[in-house]
């Protein structure tokens, strides 16, 4: 057929296409990996040739493991993550539902209302937030960080996922009502599964700007107890500025747990994505 | 509108009437309104209200609306206010010109039938945006840097070098280039996005549009866009809200003072200033809160425009 | 109302929260600081030595970054949960925080009396009658050279402009060598070892910088106009690239030997030491002609004060007093060479080039960065602009008399000299 002669030319533009763009996506954090392997020299010597046995030195992460528990400080970054991220999509996905299958009086409002929160920086609202987690003993807690990055997390999640849930098929809702399901049923069991794909879109959404914010951690939580990675690494920055070989390998070390972490979680994603959508 | 409000309000009586209260439609919404509610909206508010305030002689005095003359009408205020809303609107057309269409053509091929290695790029596509401000500032920071000498070097081997100039430190060049760091690190976003909108398209759609002959680029065009176009206005709107929020690759890239001469000054950073301070500009909260107070407000002028004129346009199609 | 609401509604969940209750006898201090750089030497040196002499008082030492550390420390004090002790910016940053009621009066603090009235002047209320921290040190600012690069090409340490302009003509002319290792991306740079560095030997020092305060004299006068002609003057021995140079890239470029004059500030020294694998030496901003009287910046730059709302005020009083003393000055000191001690008691220090530095005091009149007391507490703030503007005009962006009428413009809009 005629499709399988233009396929071909076409797939390989297409690979091209997607390759070029891997290599710009990849290629600083690529650097960056390469040379916190090697010595000072080599660094500012040939940054772009990758570690050989003459430029090959483990300086760097030696300085940084005798600086901080770096992986305690992984651990808490972990902790916070993804009890959030749970909350999140668990409350999210509730209001959402409630918004988009109800007709309530309010409902309008009440989406509107919980849409604020996208719009104003929460950061601002630092002095107050942390006024109530020092009356509240909630300083330098993992507790505290979870709270506020629930708070933070929701707007977003209710406004994506009540976007999907109203493309939830009515019929199979009102199928389940007349089979005498409760609400609670038809949500967890019937919508919840359909809207998959949407909820692994709102995870990565919500995962990241947690990870990766610097600003409560530095104010809720800067203990030694408490650090987050990002935190750690960020001090780490400040107090080695020019030495190079520290700087690459806390990076490195700031990079790859993500990584890892993400390509484990990016598998479920894509599952999701494939599997849910509903044909 | 009217009408319609109506006839939400009637149907609302009718349920109402039917079924006296419905506890888990509060159920539902309970947990997050409370936490919401409680860590988000009441802090904010405290924050937004102090702009109607002003700090004399260690109290805060109520003094209406005049810092909000202050901003728009002291010069010291309002040039900075000016020039930080002119780069923060140029910053976000270029996401809207650059990571958008990108984000779409590189969804569209990932989607395209029979294509190998697919997993491979969607993963490695994604990976900027999963990295931290901190790590993306700095690396972009060594990359661009002329004493390190990576960037110079990559445009040597393709004979660029002499279009090499130290772009973070020139004025006219500075924040084109970190709106397209920017844009590099979050076009997996649009990406990914429009890719599961892709892939949620019936495959009797398809079929049937290719029944009809239409195939390709005009299949692409004519069936497959229309069919993400609420997806495409969700994508903008983050993209809105986000970039009018922005604050942190700028402050890890050039520093609060968003140097050079505030070319890069966006109002996230000049926000921070005014809030917060800076180095020995101690933060004057009220008069950071006045401009929370508007960048809330072009925030939120932006989404009723999606809200009210984009969204309802839009045809909802249900599979 | 609400709040309390909350509160009590949280309480419920603290109990979730590790807050980790500390030991009934011993008396944890937390310091607050942005000196980063430092916490070996407050982990291995200064604590130890302070809790050998005063058992049960337990000190940790929490540092956070230096661009983060004001807004963090105004949100924590809000708050209340900053740490007892306070690591003080100079002048009005913290005597803001004092008159908010987070610092502490420390005007009859045991140990103040080692400190002259010059030293205390950056932690002082205006009227002198207040002191709310402890100075701890100062930096002085000047240039470091690679002293092999200057004997290779046969150099001579200039002492005048015009040796100094000679010199880094003939670096430049020979080529090996970037002659000057400073960057305008970062911007304090250009203002801090540029305008700040050489300014006071325009100005006269203390003179030129009490007239400006007293409106006596302007911005837009010739002694603060030639400073920027100076800078402007710079560019051509400036690295290529130097307008995206962060200050880690100069640091980088003078420690790896591919610069030969770094403008400094003495708190370099100590990581020069470390990285540099050459000999250095340091000569102060030259002066117009030979035989003219040298002014150098001797910054007071960091203090610690108390927070006021410290549970632990008697043990954190001990603590301070003990910075005050001249142990502490003599750990400190030695251990962080290029921070001066401001104690009046003479401390004795073992690095040949912070030696160097130290020893202008003898030769030439120190003063203090001009833009910082009084002159930056309104908006636009002089000390940022100044910062914006000597990077503009070393960039070419703005001559330097037009440089100089914004800043003197943007000062005139708020501040009115007492008659």
């Amino acid at each position: 057929m005629s499709t399988a002669t233009r396929s071909l030319p076409r797939a390989l533009g297409a690979h091209a296409i997607l390759l070029t763009y891997t290599a710009i996506a990849l290629f600083p954090v690529i650097l960056v990996v390469m040379n916190s392997f090697k010595s000072r020299a080599g660094i500012f010597g040939a940054p772009l040739t990758p570690p050989t046995p003459k430029t090959f030195d483990l300086i760097g992460y030696t300085t940084v493991f005798g600086q901080g528990d770096f992986f305690h400080y992984f651990q808490n970054s972990l902790v916070v993550t993804v009890a959030s991220l749970f909350f999140v999509l668990l409350f999210g996905a509730m209001a959402a539902f409630a918004l988009s299958e109800y007709r309530f009086r309010g409902n309008t409002m009440m989406g509107l209302y919980l849409a604020l929160g996208i719009m104003i920086p929460i950061r601002l609202g630092t002095v107050a937030i942390l006024q109530l987690m020092v009356a509240t003993g909630l300083v330098n807690t993992l507790t505290a960080l979870i709270l506020v990055y629930t708070a933070q997390g929701l707007p977003l999640a209710i406004f994506i996922l009540s976007e999907f849930m109203k493309q939830v098929s009515d019929d199979l809702k009102n199928a389940g009502r007349i089979d005498g399901l409760s609400e609670y049923t038809i949500f967890f069991r019937l919508v919840l599964p359909l809207v998959r794909p949407s909820m692994a879109t709102v995870a990565v959404f919500t995962m990241i700007p947690i990870w990766n914010d610097l600003w409560f951690p530095l104010i809720l939580a800067p203990s030694e107890q408490t650090k987050t990675v990002t935190l750690g690494a960020q001090l780490f920055l400040g107090q080695f500025v020019t030495n190079w070989n520290a700087i690459l390998a806390a990076l490195s070390l700031a990079i790859l747990p993500v990584l890892i972490l993400y390509v484990i979680f990016s598998r479920q994603l894509i599952r999701g994505i494939t599997s849910g959508a509903v044909k | 509108m009217a009408t319609k409000l109506m006839a939400t309000k009637l149907m609302a009586a009718e349920t109402r009437a039917k079924r006296p209260i419905r506890w888990h439609v509060g159920v539902f919404l309970a947990p997050a309104v409370l936490v919401y509610t409680a860590f988000m909206i009441l802090p904010l508010f405290g924050t937004l209200q102090l702009s109607l305030f002003r700090n004399i002689e260690q109290s805060q005095v109520f003094v209406g609306f005049s810092n909000f003359r202050t901003l728009f009408g002291d010069p010291n205020w309002s040039v900075n206010f000016w020039n930080a809303l002119r780069n923060n609107v140029w910053f976000f057309i270029i996401h809207m010109m650059v990571q958008n269409p990108i984000g779409i053509l590189l969804a569209a091929l990932l989607s395209s039938p029979r294509l190998r290695f697919t997993a491979f790029y969607r993963t490695a596509i994604f990976v900027p945006t999963v990295l931290s401000f901190v790590i993306v500032g700095f690396a972009w920071k060594l990359i661009l840097s002329p004493i390190w000498g990576v960037a110079p070097h990559l445009m040597d081997f393709v004979g660029l070098k002499s279009f090499f100039t130290p772009w973070l430190g020139k004025e006219q060049y500075a924040l084109t280039a970190l709106s397209l760091v920017s844009v590099w690190q979050f076009v997996g976003i649009p990406m990914m996005l429009i890719y599961a909108a892709l892939l949620s398209i019936p495959d009797e759609v398809i079929e049937a549009a290719e029944c009809d002959g239409v195939t390709g680029m005009a299949q692409f065009w004519k069936i497959k866009l229309p069919l993400i176009l609420p997806s495409i206005g969700i994508i903008s709107i983050l993209t809105f809200v986000g970039n009018f929020n922005a604050f942190d690759l700028i402050y890890t890239a050039q520093g609060a003072l968003a140097g050079p001469n505030y070319s890069t000054d966006i109002l996230g950073t000049f926000l921070y200033r005014a809030f917060f301070g800076f180095q020995l500009q101690v933060g004057d909260p009220n008069m950071g809160a006045a401009i929370a107070t508007i960048m809330f407000l072009i925030i939120l002028a932006g989404v009723c425009v999606y809200l009210f004129l984009v969204q309802t346009r839009l045809r909802r199609y249900q599979f | 109302m609400t709040t309390k609401l909350l509160t009590a509604l949280l309480l419920g969940t603290s109990i979730l929260g590790t807050t980790g209750m500390a030991l009934a006898e011993d008396v944890t201090l937390n310091i607050e600081s942005w000196r980063g750089d430092d916490l070996t030497i407050w982990k291995d040196k200064l604590i130890p030595a302070f809790e050998a002499k005063n058992p049960g008082i337990k000190v940790v030492f929490a540092p956070s970054a230096p661009t983060e550390y004001d807004a963090a420390l105004g949100a924590k004090l809000a708050a209340g949960s900053a740490g007892d002790l306070i690591t003080c910016r100079p002048f009005d940053k913290s005597l803001e925080l004092f008159k908010k009621g987070n610092l502490a009066d420390l005007t009859s603090l045991p140990g103040m009396e080692n400190f002259s009235p010059v030293a205390k002047s950056a932690w002082q209320t205006d009227d002198g009658k207040s002191s709310f921290c402890v100075p701890m040190a100062s930096v002085i600012h000047g240039f470091i050279y690679n002293k092999d690069a200057f004997d290779k090409l046969g150099l001579k340490v200039p002492t005048t402009r015009d040796e100094f302009f000679a010199v880094l003509d003939k670096i430049k002319a020979d080529g090996t060598y970037i002659p000057m290792a400073m960057g305008t991306k970062d911007l304090w740079e250009a203002a801090t070892m540029g305008y700040q560095n050489i300014g006071p030997n325009y100005w006269k020092g203390e003179e030129g910088r009490a007239a400006l305060i007293k409106g006596e004299q302007k911005l837009t006068d010739p002694q603060w106009v030639e400073p920027f002609k100076e800078l402007a003057k710079w560019k051509p021995y400036l690295g290529d690239g130097f307008e995206a140079q962060t200050y880690p890239d100069s640091q980088n470029l003078f420690t790896l030997g591919r610069a030969a004059i770094y403008p400094a500030g003495s708190w370099e020294i100590g990581l020069f030491n470390t990285q540099a694998q050459f000999k250095m030496g340091a000569f102060p901003p030259p002066v117009e002609k030979a035989g003219d009287t040298c002014y150098i910046s001797d910054h007071t730059d960091i203090g610690m004060g108390l927070n006021a709302a410290s549970k632990h005020q008697e043990e954190a009083k001990k603590f301070l007093s003990w910075v005050a003393s001249p142990d502490f000055a003599t750990i400190y000191a030695n251990a962080l060479p290029g921070f001066f001690s401001l104690n009046s008691s003479p401390v004795k220090m073992e690095d040949p080039l912070a030696q160097e530095f130290v020893s202008w005091r003898g030769k030439c009149k120190s003063t203090i960065r001009s833009t910082y007391q009084i002159l930056s507490r309104g908006t636009p703030n002089l000390e940022n602009e100044t910062w914006v503007e000597s990077a503009n005009v070393i960039n070419g962006t703005d001559t330097p008399e037009a440089a100089a009428k914004k800043l003197q413009d943007g000062l005139d809009s708020w501040y009115k000299p007492a008659k």
